[in-house]
């Protein structure tokens, strides 16, 4: 937006005062458009061209064959395995983010002591990095010595190797992408909850709408919603972008039961260095981020204006 | 009376009639947060159907006071009573009480016929039937929703927004706001209204059209309306009586004129009056003399000399007089402003650092030239003579009731 500015109000200029204001004006949205160009167009036409080829990672020499990379990722049960574990998975980290986080939030912001504490130790899982996380995992679902089977097993409930059941492994992992996004989604809901007016809640209480649950419909989920469209949008992304638990959890198994968009691109391009079929799943994968980016926008800039 | 009819499907008590009878008590009622006294041992009774503004300065407590009247807060002792019923356990939903607030609070995300017809679907549907679809299912659910729309509808018409209906409060102005709020506490029929500065938010214009406004709409209704601002103005043009409020206590309550005429105490005669009353030191000098700022003016009652008092005069109080005599004040002009039907000349006199100022007709503005000598006589009838507590001094009532008459 910035960038665009400065280009309008040149165009309005350019009759009068000629082409020092036009030079001007490109220079100053020079570094801005340079990044872009450099950082997001040039590699994401890359991708594209790559994305059209047979090339392998190092290779020599590669041919264009069209779409075929394309035609292939449909065929290919991995990639469908991908594409239908990640939808999987955001489907269930998504609504119980949503609904942990502002039941949290909620139950935060009801209270009156330790508030800054609570916030923090929900917090935490997000600021810290996943990659050390998916190792202390590790040790808790470990199908032997792991706390969580021993839990299991002395409250008498059926143990299981987690991460190496095809049916239990891509819950596990979204209980584990749950728990991470968790905080991020609390922190925004509790920013959300602060920012409703008093004057509603006093309201509503005189309008008869004092119960838990008028509250709640009356003033505070409809107060709330843009934030939590920003958290809903903000949290899918992310779930969409999983890729350090597969990694280092599971490596897509067990027989593809955890493989997901990322994991697959990575896989396909770093590993059996199939870079132009790995480029196709960048191509899918970008088609899905932008969309949900353009949505995004949509929604922040129809959010209502709160007199 | 058709109003109160529509108490009954609100499914209030057989107590319904005494509704009729009694508007307000407010006995003894004190609260502080933490070490902070905010209200200390307020006492007013306020008449069924009777207009009366809470006005003080911000942080008097007078918000806090309706708030309590409200249910929005708890008072730490005293007691409310609404129509002659104890209502201090009661939810503020049960106390027949309506609020406008400041900000309005309108619910941003429903339409302003939604907003209006919130307080009788909350009072009038079972929790089942206000879910949305399955609500509209169930029996009765449907007659009671058409009823409330028809209410909603007739009240938006008689304030003029039933054009405003399907759309949202963002999209309103800033007085249509103000009659969406109106129009919602009004859908309910209350016994009471409470209104927290509802019209501090507005320009300068609309404020004054939505004074008369909610006037009228008192006088239409005809019952009892509770309004907090800091609005001299507000609360001389709009009230039945003023009820002052400072440092969390009851300063004066009663009608605008004598609040005006007749205040009891120094704050109040601050707070009352465009441009302030003029407060000049005076010392009693027997004989019902009393020198003040180099000149002498005589009273009818006595004082103890010795004590000092505090003299006030209001600025239409004071008189052009051509030269110096008993009840004259002598001082220099400093300047001259003029309002097109009078003019207030701000006058220093000996012993007080502000001017003294007073309002003359506009006849005097050519006899007026800055830095020349100025004679001003006192309507001795309409002083204010306040003690050095700030206490007023009271002087016969006869006074007023004839100053009164000569001000028509």
């Amino acid at each position: 937006m910035t960038s665009e500015q400065p280009a309008i109000v040149d165009r309005q200029l350019r009759i009068e005062t000629g082409h020092a204001e036009t030079l001007a004006g490109y220079a100053l949205i020079a570094p801005a458009l340079v990044l872009i160009v450099v950082l997001f167009i040039l590699p994401a036409g890359a991708v594209l061209a790559i994305a059209a080829t047979d090339w392998h990672l190092g290779a020599k020499t590669l041919s264009f064959i069209g779409a075929a990379n394309f035609a292939s990722l449909l065929a290919d049960p991995a990639f469908r395995a991908a594409l239908f574990n990640t939808a999987a998975y955001v489907l269930m980290v998504v609504p119980s983010t949503l609904v942990l986080g502002l039941f949290l939030a909620l139950l935060i912001e009801s209270g009156k002591t330790l508030r800054a504490f609570y916030r923090a130790i929900h917090f935490l899982p997000f600021m810290t990095s996943l990659a050390a996380m998916a190792i202390v995992w590790e040790a808790l679902l470990h199908p032997t010595i792991g706390l969580v089977n021993q839990l299991f097993a002395a409250v008498g409930l059926p143990t299981a190797n987690w991460l190496r059941g095809e049916s239990t492994v891509l819950p596990i992992l979204a209980v584990i992408g749950t728990w991470q996004s968790l905080g991020l989604a609390l922190v925004l809901f509790l920013a959300g909850l602060k920012a409703i007016p008093q004057d509603l809640y006093d309201a509503a209480d005189i309008d008869g709408a004092d119960g838990v649950l008028d509250r709640l419909r009356v003033v505070t989920l409809p107060s709330l919603a843009p934030v939590s469209l920003f958290v809903l949008i903000v949290v899918t992304l992310r779930a969409f972008a999983t890729f350090d638990t597969v990694q280092i959890l599971t490596r897509g198994g067990p027989d593809n039961a955890s493989v997901m968009l990322l994991y697959a691109l990575y896989r396909e391009s770093f590993e059996y260095l199939r870079t132009g079929y790995g480029a196709a799943i960048a191509v899918i994968f970008l088609i899905i981020v932008i969309t949900l980016a353009a949505l995004q926008t949509r929604v922040v800039n129809s959010r209502p204006s709160h007199p | 009376m058709e109003q109160w009819f529509y108490n009954d499907n609100l499914g209030r008590g057989p107590d319904n009639e005494e509704i009729l009878l009694a508007g307000v008590s407010i006995r003894g009622v004190s609260k502080s947060f933490g070490s902070a006294n905010i209200l200390n041992g307020i006492s007013l009774d306020i008449c069924d159907g009777e207009f009366l503004t809470l006005l003080g300065p911000s942080g008097c407590g007078k918000s806090t006071l309706l708030r309590i009247i409200a249910g929005l807060e708890r008072q730490d002792c005293g007691t409310i009573e609404v129509a002659g019923n104890k209502v201090d356990h009661l939810r503020p939903k049960r106390r027949d009480v309506a609020m406008v607030f400041q900000s309005y609070a309108l619910y941003p995300h429903l339409t302003v016929s939604e907003n209006m017809a919130l307080p009788l679907r909350m009072g009038r549907l079972s929790a089942w039937r206000r879910l949305p679809v399955i609500g509209a299912l169930l029996p009765g659910a449907r007659s009671v929703s058409a009823e409330i729309k028809t209410e909603v509808a007739r009240t938006a018409k008689a304030l003029g927004i039933d054009h405003l209906l399907a759309r949202k409060p963002g999209q309103l102005s800033g007085g249509q706001r103000q009659r969406v709020a109106v129009g919602r506490a009004m859908v309910r029929h209350p016994a009471v209204f409470l209104m927290d500065e509802p019209l501090s938010n507005l320009d300068a214009k609309l404020r004054v059209q939505m004074r008369g406004e909610i006037k009228e709409l008192h006088r239409r209704l005809g019952v009892t309306f509770i309004y907090v601002t800091h609005d001299q103005t507000e609360a001389m043009t709009m009230s039945d009586r003023i009820a002052v409020m400072l440092d969390g206590q009851l300063a004066q309550a009663a009608s605008p004129q004598q609040i005006y005429a007749s205040p009891a105490d120094r704050r109040v005669a601050e707070l009352i009056g465009a441009p302030k009353i003029n407060l000049l030191e005076a010392a009693p000098r027997g004989e019902g003399l009393l020198a003040v700022a180099g000149s002498t003016l005589a009273l009818d009652s006595k004082l103890d000399d010795g004590n000092s008092v505090t003299l006030g005069i209001r600025p239409e109080s004071l008189q052009f007089a051509e030269r110096a005599g008993l009840n004259t004040l002598t001082g220099r002009l400093r300047y001259v402003e003029h309002l097109g039907t009078d003019l207030f000349a701000h006058v220093d006199v000996p012993g007080s650092s502000e001017p003294l100022v007073a309002r003359l007709p506009v006849e005097f503005a050519s006899n007026l030239q800055s830095d020349q000598t100025v004679h001003l006589r006192v309507r001795r009838e309409q002083a204010l003579l306040f003690s050095a507590d700030g206490r007023r001094l009271s002087e016969s009532d006869g006074q007023f009731t004839q100053l009164r008459s000569c001000a028509g």
